[in-house]
């Protein structure tokens, strides 16, 4: 078959704006949905009295989500064209769903941005760009929506376009392309408008068009997931190899030991490799003897941080308060300790992205914590990997994920070089 | 500002991604859980789900048995090959059978021709509690259904097995977290973000094993409510239905008196995928008569604890 290249989205937009109906029209337009399921669409319309198709009714699977007319927590579609796979987490937009909209945003190479013409970037659309940014997104493709109620007016374009793309800027997004469409009529989301003054992609055009998979910027780290016996007695060390490309031969280093070692052969899914790419799940022979296991770390130099204490960026979902001196589970990587926050440093105010002081973090905010961990982690800046500069609090007793953490002193706010 | 287009920098397919992040998964959560066990019905999904666990663990064996929950209403080509497939891999298989939840008044028994399907649930949640599993690993992938769609990688239940959809873990990165207390379980979806086609694509590349009964065969079948069924012991003609032979092949497999037949002549992998690649109607909607009740079937099953 031939190669396809994965582009995992996440959408951003205020409620009404018109995300649902762009998803539903993307879907549509491109041939994902199925007749019977079109016409499942077509009959909960009719039911609810709201026309012929209510696209967004497509995306909305839920029963309180249909009822109350809202998105409560990401849904994933899959949209495919011959150049590409597209994973879309479609993210809710209501400020008490946030802890949902991270966890589309995470793992998202691009944000698709929604916003209606007429009323240009509201402030959930803000607070949800900037997480989306804090969260390592770089690259967002702004469908302003609803051109045919403006009548297409460039001028209404134009303006909020240049809003929204000074605001991108400000947050760190590298790449933004504007949009005009109408996703009601389907104008310049698959298929470009005919006779207008816009002469840019569709959104679809742009997605094909995007830069794929993000790539960390650190060398080659790959967590023990798993200790594999060999028939012959050896072992070898399993993991979801990321940063940049192994091949045997190559000086490794184990962390947190700091044991220097040689890759002696690479297995992947297909075989024994040469050489294998970031993205894939292997198993690699060392040729010394060592006593690593799950939680450990294989890195290429330059080598992680190794430390039982660092600052981080965290994003706080339990509906208690997280208070200085909380003590926690974390997950990091393929490594569990035990962790107590023991400063908190302040909390941001997402409009302004200033941190202001505060003496506790409630449901939603995020803030900048110093986190001390009973055992050494290796770590990276989360902006130059997000698998092993991020990490996950959890609750002692219920076991709930309750916050999501970037590593990093810069994680809070632009960085000045981007 | 615009987007140039720039070369993708990789040449894995997305196969080779979606391949590595299972395995990622089944990796994660048998580190992170002490009894997993993998769902196999035998039908395509668990097959290639089982497919990438023995990948895993290679050389070892998947160091988890598999379950089967076995409603009584079998295509006994399925049997057959979930019986060739757990003996050819060496693997440990636990069937937990609706029949006997029904004899042991458990569930009601809908008769003959009625749907077992619904009673799964229980059987599944009392074998997950009687043999202490605290993670179960399914085939369900998030095309296949809206609710679907909406759940997390790794799917929370508790106590009571049961999903509560407006109140899932958050789950970012990779970061996979299994710990669960004492009689709360775990579903584990490895192949959430596979669609239809990923699937057929990856058995045609991987030669996974399957049931006959996915290849066109030809078979004696009768039209019911808009599906083609099988004429077996579980779905007896009807005095107004024709009984035609046609070739035909299945799409899923689920219980032999609800699981709609396609008519078809592919007969190969490479056949298959390319009549998947231009359907028009979905898997569920052209042959699972358990979907097509209401608007949010899955969502209400899923939440009494079903796969
Ligand atoms: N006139 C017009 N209405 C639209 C357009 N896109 C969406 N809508 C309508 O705006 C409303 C909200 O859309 P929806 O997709 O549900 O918004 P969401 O809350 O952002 O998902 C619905 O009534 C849509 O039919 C558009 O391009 N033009």
């Amino acid at each position: 078959m031939t190669t396809s290249d994965l582009l995992r989205l996440a959408t951003v937009g205020s409620v009404d704006d018109g995300k649902s109906t762009l998803i539903g029209r993307l879907l549509v337009d491109t041939r994902q949905l199925f007749d019977d399921q079109l016409h499942a669409v077509a009959e909960a319309s009719e039911r609810r009295g709201v026309g012929d198709l209510d696209l967004s009714f497509v995306t909305d699977g839920l029963r309180a989500e249909r009822e109350q007319g809202i998105t409560i927590d990401v849904a994933y579609r899959y949209a495919s064209t011959p150049t590409r796979k597209f994973i879309i987490a479609d993210c809710p937009g209501h400020v008490q769903y946030t802890r949902n909209m991270a966890t589309g945003a995470s793992t998202a190479d691009l944000a698709l941005v929604v916003l209606n013409v007429a009323h240009g970037v509201k402030e959930q659309t803000r607070r949800h760009l900037t997480i989306a940014a804090l969260l390592g997104v770089r690259q967002a493709v702004v469908a302003i929506n609803k051109m045919d109620l403006v009548n297409w007016s460039r001028e209404a374009y134009t303006s909020v376009a240049d809003e929204v793309e000074t605001l991108c800027r400000d947050l760190g997004y590298r790449r933004v392309q504007t949009i005009p469409i109408s996703a009601l009529e389907g104008d310049n989301v698959a298929e470009r408008r005919s006779d207008c003054w816009y002469d840019g992609p569709s959104v679809l055009q742009a997605l094909e068009a995007v830069p794929g998979r993000d790539e960390a910027s650190t060398s080659a780290r790959l967590p023990i997931q798993w200790v594999l016996r060999q028939p012959g007695g050896g072992r070898t060390y399993a993991g979801l190899l990321n940063g940049s490309r192994l091949r045997v031969g190559d000086e490794v280093t184990l962390w947190p030991a700091g044991v220097t070692t040689r890759i002696r052969g690479i297995s992947t899914p297909g075989g024994s490799r040469s050489e294998v790419d970031p993205g894939l799940s292997i198993d690699l022979d060392l040729a010394d003897e060592t006593d690593a296991g799950r939680g450990d770390l294989i890195a290429l130099d330059p080598a992680p941080t190794v430390t039982k204490e660092f600052r981080a960026t965290v994003c706080w979902f339990a509906d208690g308060p997280l208070v200085s001196g909380a003590r926690l589970r974390l997950k990091h990587t393929t490594k569990s300790t035990r962790a107590r926050v023991s400063a908190l440093e302040g909390v941001m105010d997402l409009d302004h992205i200033t941190l202001s002081p505060a003496d506790r973090l409630v449901t939603n905010d995020i803030g900048v914590v110093q986190i001390q961990c009973a055992d050494f982690l290796c770590v990276d800046d989360y902006r130059d990997n997000r698998m092993t500069g991020s990490f996950v609090l959890i609750d002692e007793v219920s076991h709930a994920t309750v916050a999501a953490g970037m590593i990093g002193e810069g994680a809070f706010g632009p960085r000045p070089d981007l | 500002m615009s987007i140039a287009p720039t070369p993708t920098n990789t040449h894995l397919d997305h196969l080779d991604l979606l391949e590595a992040h299972a395995i990622y998964i089944l990796r994660e959560v048998v580190a992170e859980c002490e009894r997993p066990v993998l769902l196999f019905s035998g039908g395509k999904d668990s097959a290639v789900l089982l497919h990438l666990a023995v990948k895993a663990f290679w050389p070892q064996l998947p160091p988890f048995p598999v379950m089967h929950v076995d409603t009584g209403h079998n295509f006994d080509e399925v049997l057959e090959f979930r019986d060739h497939t757990v003996e050819r891999l060496g693997l440990r298989l636990v069937v937990a059978s609706v029949q006997e939840s029904i004899d042991r008044g458990r569930v009601a028994d809908p008769g003959l021709l009625g749907s077992r399907n619904r009673l799964q649930s229980v059987t599944l949640l009392d074998a997950i509690e009687a043999h202490g599993f605290d993670a179960a690993f399914g085939g369900a992938r998030r095309d296949e259904d809206k609710a679907r769609a909406k759940e997390r990688v790794l799917s929370f239940r508790d106590s009571f097995g049961q999903w509560d959809p407006k109140a899932q873990r958050p789950e970012l990165w990779n970061l996979y977290q299994g710990r669960v207390n004492p009689g709360e379980h775990l579903r584990a979806f490895p192949l959430s973000d596979w669609t239809e086609l990923d699937v057929w694509r990856y058995i045609e590349r991987e030669d996974v094993e399957l049931p006959s009964i996915y290849f066109a065969h030809h078979r004696d079948v009768v039209e019911r409510q808009g599906m083609l069924l099988a004429v077996s012991q579980f779905v007896e003609p009807r005095s107004d239905e024709v009984v035609t032979r046609e070739s035909v092949r299945f799409r899923t497999v689920g219980d032999a008196n609800l699981t709609g037949a396609v008519r078809s002549r592919a007969a190969t992998l490479a056949d298959i995928v390319a009549e998947v690649a231009t359907a028009t109607v979905s898997e569920r909607g052209a042959t699972r008569g358990d979907d097509r009740f209401s608007e949010t079937a899955m969502e209400d099953r899923k939440r009494e604890g079903y796969f």
